[in-house]
């Protein structure tokens, strides 16, 4: 567990390159196909589902939905409620401009009398109207980006001495990198974008961030160090090998915890969860992969660009 | 840290036990000055109604009405009004004066299965019947009967305004009222029945539906149309009388924008799920760490218990000074970071002090320069986790909590937003990552240094060096 590694980061950073720029041009290219499914949260709409006995015939169920609602479509779904082990139709209204309660009271009401004898049970409703959904989703984006713009000003301040703002924009280069990832997953499982993907995003932010600091840490202390004797890109190399066994036992543990709430929820049926460990499994991996493989290189050839032609080949000290 | 005595390694570890056990147990003996205190444990802890189930509404005036600050006043009060008569008491309710908006949230009652959530949010949303009443003649149920019941003096749109007042009563002394401004209609009906009843000695009892809110007795005849309550009121109590009073003048009745809600059977067993989950992933973390860094491992081990049960007592408002948060799925997820964080720490440390042994220093020179060198990394790594975290929390967060308040210029053309889920996400990685610092960083430190004082400890394989030469 504790072997010595000595990885060429840096010369192989072409490679690196070009996974991550397939990753993120999967993740992008996968919406087009797939589709992106976004929660009713965000962009409004009613789902209701109700569970109940016997059976029911789902399309004349949702017929008669929509002669209570007075003529909005509505599509249905059926399936299996997990916690009750009964039998649910979820109802979803076409039209996003949302229900208001007394309408939405009549249909449960209406439906529960029609069909009596399977017990209707409403078990969830979720109801937004297209406004507030598109501002929770704007409110979402403003804060990551605020998020984005403190952080890149915490590191560009105390990264000041190898570069802070390019170790900064790089970070954040990084991140927009994890999550296009985890957005990816998202769509690639099909599920849709909702305030889980909203915790997934923030979750994987922080991780990232974190794993990116400790290499950046490691490349502030060997620069003063060995910034006279060593140029930036054996710094650099020398930097992430020395984290490695960090980073890879980080990951381990905390790859681990999500694998085992991910298994223990779909042993449980819990999808809720399963929407939400799974995809930040999946980013933790890209946020130490990035970490390690991407973002320092990164770093290392935007500084070379800024310092000309020298690629590296020059102690860095003067940088401070 | 070479003044670190053997013992202190045990004193540590008792103090993380016992506070492990009393936040996870409550109600506790075990502080001496504590003792006669409740303390809440985790059984105390409020689940968020994407886990324990419960209805989430925002309710809005109809489209194309504009709503004065007043207005919103009102009708916030009619609703809590309402969910005190429907029983529901653990509830959240604010107003977001900018975009006219009410959010309710409120769980599940244990033990309530026939709990009706849209004929209840319907209910909430309806104006309220705003009546005053002949006399205060009440059956044991509270609703009216007799003469009150039936002679209605005024109904809501006989009133103008009801407001709040401060003035100098007659001897000299400065007190707070309700003052009512009637309409006309209004001012007629009250001059006719307050001249009668001011000869009576009677009083005037206002409802707000079947709740009677005030029963003042007639002082004088009215006639102008601005009348005044007065007894002993404070600037609150006379400003939520005025607010009830408003609710009955309300000109629209309030629509929801958004509401959702979910069955308590669908939050069950998720939270089922998390706690096994959590329990295995736990001991699965703590039998990696032992066999990757053995004895800076055991001691991550017991500082992660420190920092769980630290982050738990935050959540369910253990520390008697400060409340507690609710407990949602992205607020599980921020304590997941929040201990991938603390194991990090760890890990960080660990490596440090194994790099330093390999330099060929001592045990003790090891462990200092380990934890020194780490540090850095720790610290910054947890700051940027702090800034995000008060990021979401103001972003998330109720409009009056502080973090609400300081970040407005970013936020300010957005409301509260709907899903309040993510604001316990910043809470508990802002406490997780500041416990981090604490127990991770503090308290790790000072019992690794207290351990290696014991000569049995003081082979440096146990930290992931080579045998002593």
């Amino acid at each position: 567990m504790h072997k010595k590694f000595n990885i060429d980061f840096i010369g192989h950073r072409k490679i690196y390159f070009i996974i991550s720029a397939v990753m993120v041009a999967v993740s992008i290219l996968a919406t087009f196909v797939l589709g992106a499914d976004l929660d009713i949260q965000f962009k409004g709409g009613t789902i209701i589902t109700y569970v109940y006995d016997g059976e029911i015939d789902g399309n004349a169920f949702a017929a008669d939905a929509k002669e209570i609602l007075g003529g909005t479509g509505v599509n249905y779904t059926t399936g299996v409620d997990f916690s009750t082990g009964k039998n649910n139709i979820q109802l979803s209204l076409i039209s996003t401009d949302g229900l208001s309660s007394d309408k939405q009271f009549e249909l449960t009401n209406s439906l529960s009398e029609k069909y009596a004898a399977n017990n209707l049970e409403l078990i969830e409703s979720s109801d937004v109207s297209p406004s507030s959904g598109k501002e929770f989703f704007l409110k979402c984006i403003v804060a990551v980006i605020l998020s984005s713009i403190v952080l890149i000003l915490y590191i560009a301040l105390r990264f000041r001495k190898i570069g802070g703002w390019l170790a900064g924009i790089c970070a954040i280069i990084a991140l927009l990198h994890d999550c296009t990832i985890v957005y990816g997953t998202f769509i690639v499982c099909g599920m849709s974008i909702n305030a889980n993907f909203m915790a997934v995003l923030l979750t994987i932010l922080g991780y990232s961030i974190n794993d990116t600091i400790v290499v950046y840490d490691r490349v502030r202390e060997n620069t003063r160090l060995y910034g006279k004797s060593k140029n930036r890109n054996e710094i650099v190399n020398l930097s992430i090998n020395q984290c490695l066994t960090r980073s890879l036992n980080t990951s381990i543990t905390t790859v681990m915890a999500m694998l085992t709430v991910t298994i223990v929820s779909a042993v449980c049926g819990v999808t809720s969860i399963i929407s939400f460990s799974l995809p930040v499994m999946i980013g933790m991996i890209a946020g130490t992969y990035s970490s390690v493989c991407f973002t320092t290189p990164l770093w290392a050839f935007f500084e070379d660009k800024k310092s000309g032609k020298q690629k590296g080949g020059k102690p860095v000290s003067n940088k401070a | 840290m070479r003044k670190v005595k053997k013992p202190v390694f045990f004193i540590v570890l008792a103090l993380i036990l016992l506070f492990a056990a009393s936040v996870f147990i409550g109600f506790s003996t075990y502080y001496g000055d504590m003792t006669t205190v409740y303390i809440k444990g985790a059984e105390n802890i409020r689940f968020g109604i994407d886990i324990k189930g419960g209805v989430d509404v925002t309710f809005t005036p109809p489209e194309g009405v504009e709503a004065t600050d007043a207005n919103m006043d009102a009708a916030k009060e009619v609703i809590v009004q309402r969910m005190v008569n429907l029983g529901i008491t653990d509830y959240e309710c604010y107003i977001d004066y900018d975009n006219s908006r009410i959010i309710v949230r409120f769980p599940w009652k244990e033990g309530e299965a026939n709990f009706d959530p849209e004929a209840a949010v319907k209910e909430l949303g309806e104006t309220a019947e705003l009546t005053f009443r002949e006399g205060h003649e009440v059956d044991e149920l509270g609703a009216p009967t007799g003469i009150t019941a039936e002679n209605i003096i005024l109904v809501g749109s006989d009133i103008q305004e009801a407001y709040a007042a401060y003035r100098q009563d007659d001897s000299g002394a400065y007190i707070w009222s309700v003052s009512l401004e009637l309409t006309a209609s209004g001012t007629e009906k009250f001059a006719e029945a307050t001249t009668r009843l001011y000869q009576e000695n009677g009083v005037i009892s206002i409802w707000m539906d079947e709740t009677c809110i005030s029963y003042p007795s007639v002082n004088a005849a009215i006639t102008d149309g601005r009348a005044e309550i007065t007894g002993s009121f404070d600037a609150e109590s006379a400003k939520a009388l005025a607010d009830k009073i408003n609710s009955g003048a309300l000109p629209f009745k309030l629509v929801t924008a958004s509401f959702s809600t979910i069955s308590p059977s669908l939050g069950a067993g998720a939270l089922e799920a998390m706690i096994i989950a959590g329990i295995i992933a736990f001991a699965l973390i703590a039998i990696f760490m032992i066999a990757a860094y053995r004895l800076p491992g055991a001691v991550a081990v017991i500082a992660l218990v420190g920092q769980v049960a630290g982050t738990l007592a935050f959540v369910s408002g253990y520390f008697g000074f400060m409340n507690g948060s609710i407990l949602t799925i992205p607020g599980i997820a921020g304590i997941i970071l929040a201990v991938g964080m603390g194991v990090d720490a760890n890990i960080i440390t660990a490596e440090r002090i194994r790099e330093e042994l390999e330099k060929g220093k001592t045990l003790d020179g090891s462990i200092e320069t380990g934890f020194k060198t780490a540090f850095s990394a720790i610290l910054d790594g947890n700051v940027t986790m702090v800034l995000v975290a008060i990021i979401l929390m103001g972003a998330f967060g109720t409009p009056d909590s502080i973090f609400a308040k300081a970040l407005h210029f970013a936020f300010f053309m957005f409301g509260p937003s709907t899903a309040g889920t993510i604001y316990s996400f910043g809470f508990t990685l802002l406490s997780g990552v500041i416990l981090n610092l604490f127990f991770g960083v503090f308290c790790s430190r000072i019992m690794l240094a207290s351990l290696s004082k014991f000569k049995a400890l003081r082979d440096p394989r146990l930290y992931g060096g080579v045998k002593n030469a």
